[in-house]
């Protein structure tokens, strides 16, 4: 058996999509997202927003969507959840040899190409749209790889499903050389742009901040104003329902065999 | 160097008959064509790219250094364990240089957690010629 993808089971799927009348088969969890990033005057900030949805069900309301590829270098991840999860994952091990090999940082520019290698080998199937963004020796970039494997290089960038909204934030009050203050601002009322207008975005805006002098990953930047309170567990304290009344009946046990086992303490 | 297999997608059961219960009936057309558009393209992508990279080697160093470095290939895939053992390749993985890279073939489908094995008398029988 070949190492790598499986295809046994796609001629089944292919005749599964005609049978069920009403389309049954289960979607993956898209993350149907807003992801945004600006390159300011000493680094880059991404944001994103952490809604996971499948189909119309929210599936996760606080999914990180900033994964980590190196010390240097963050990625947002908007499309099919597990395809952009993986494939940083691979990305990230990838990048981690190679440093491990020569000593250095990775450059944005290596994990761009090996993203776009990758991509383009599986022609689109696996859906993940990247934003990709670092500083390294030569500066601070932010790039974009799409599904297919087309990249872009650009100052200031969004991508999911809401980024038409939050581009029109971003094209609005973006100017190069930023300050942090600025930046982070900006990108944060993109997201909230995002969140506002679209329905596949939502919940909490998180931002991270990569400089020359590290990484400041600000998980949850700003919390919806929609937060539950649920709690994960239920615990009271002893005395908490009132006693009405208590009965004890006292268990006659009988001897039945006993033993004595000596435990050896050598 | 031998050229890229295109038909012949065998069925998927055991010993070479169609699985009717998980691949359902035969049809010429499944057999032939791939069910899936990335079917060829992955079953192939090593050799197209060995390919791809010879080519290359050939036009810019001239013919001897592919044909040389082909001969390496040969004689690194002939180091293997028993025959129904996975090998790690590890030579072959380290001319090639992707002893250092991490793909999806290396996370999915790995054959040393495969639920199949190969009766393992048999195939030592048939490879020393007993059978």
């Amino acid at each position: 058996p070949a190492a790598g993808f499986n295809f046994d089971n796609a001629a089944r799927n292919a005749a599964f999509d005609g049978l069920f009348e009403g389309g049954q088969t289960p979607k993956p969890l898209k993350t149907g997202t807003t992801i945004a990033g600006v390159v300011f005057k000493d680094g880059v900030v991404l944001g994103a927003d952490t809604r996971a949805t499948s189909s119309e069900v929210v599936a996760d309301k606080m999914c990180a969507k900033i994964h980590y590829i190196s010390p240097n270098i963050y990625c947002c991840g908007a499309g099919t959840a597990a395809d952009t999860e993986k494939t940083t994952d691979l990305l990230s091990s990838n990048l981690t040899v190679f440093s491990l090999n020569s000593g250095r940082n990775p450059r944005v520019v290596m994990a761009v190409n090996i993203l776009q290698d990758m991509l383009y080998r599986y022609h689109g199937q696996i859906g993940a749209n990247l934003i990709l963004g670092g500083v390294d020796c030569t500066g601070n970039h932010l790039y974009t790889v799409g599904p297919y494997g087309s990249v872009n290089k650009v100052p200031y960038l969004a991508m999911g499903s809401g980024d038409l909204a939050a581009l029109g934030i971003l094209e609005d009050r973006f100017k190069h050389d930023l300050e942090l203050e600025k930046a982070k601002e900006l990108v944060r009322d993109a997201i909230h742009a995002g969140i506002m207008s679209d329905l596949g975005s939502g919940n909490n805006i998180d931002i991270c901040v990569i400089t020359k002098q590290g990484v400041d990953y600000i998980r949850p930047f700003q919390e919806s104003e929609y937060k539950e309170t649920r709690k994960p567990k239920y615990k009271y304290r002893p005395g908490t329902t009132p006693v009405l009344t208590k009965k004890v009946v006292p268990l006659k046990l009988e001897v039945v065999e006993e033993t004595q086992q000596s435990m050896d303490t050598a | 160097m031998y050229s890229v297999p295109v038909a012949g997608l065998c069925p998927q059961g055991s010993y070479g008959i169609q699985d009717s219960l998980r691949s359902g009936f035969t049809s010429v057309k499944n057999e032939l064509l791939p069910s899936h558009p990335l079917e060829l393209s992955e079953k192939n992508f090593v050799l197209n790219q060995d390919k791809m990279n010879f080519s290359t080697l050939r036009n810019i160093q001239g013919l001897h250094a592919p044909l040389k470095l082909q001969m390496e290939y040969r004689a690194a895939r002939q180091i293997q364990r028993l025959p129904f053992l996975q090998s790690s390749n590890l030579a072959l993985d380290t001319l090639r240089g992707s002893d250092d890279t991490i793909g999806f073939e290396d996370i999915l489908g790995d054959p040393a957690q495969s639920e199949m094995m190969g009766e393992p008398h048999m195939m030592v029988e048939y490879k020393l010629g007993l059978l």
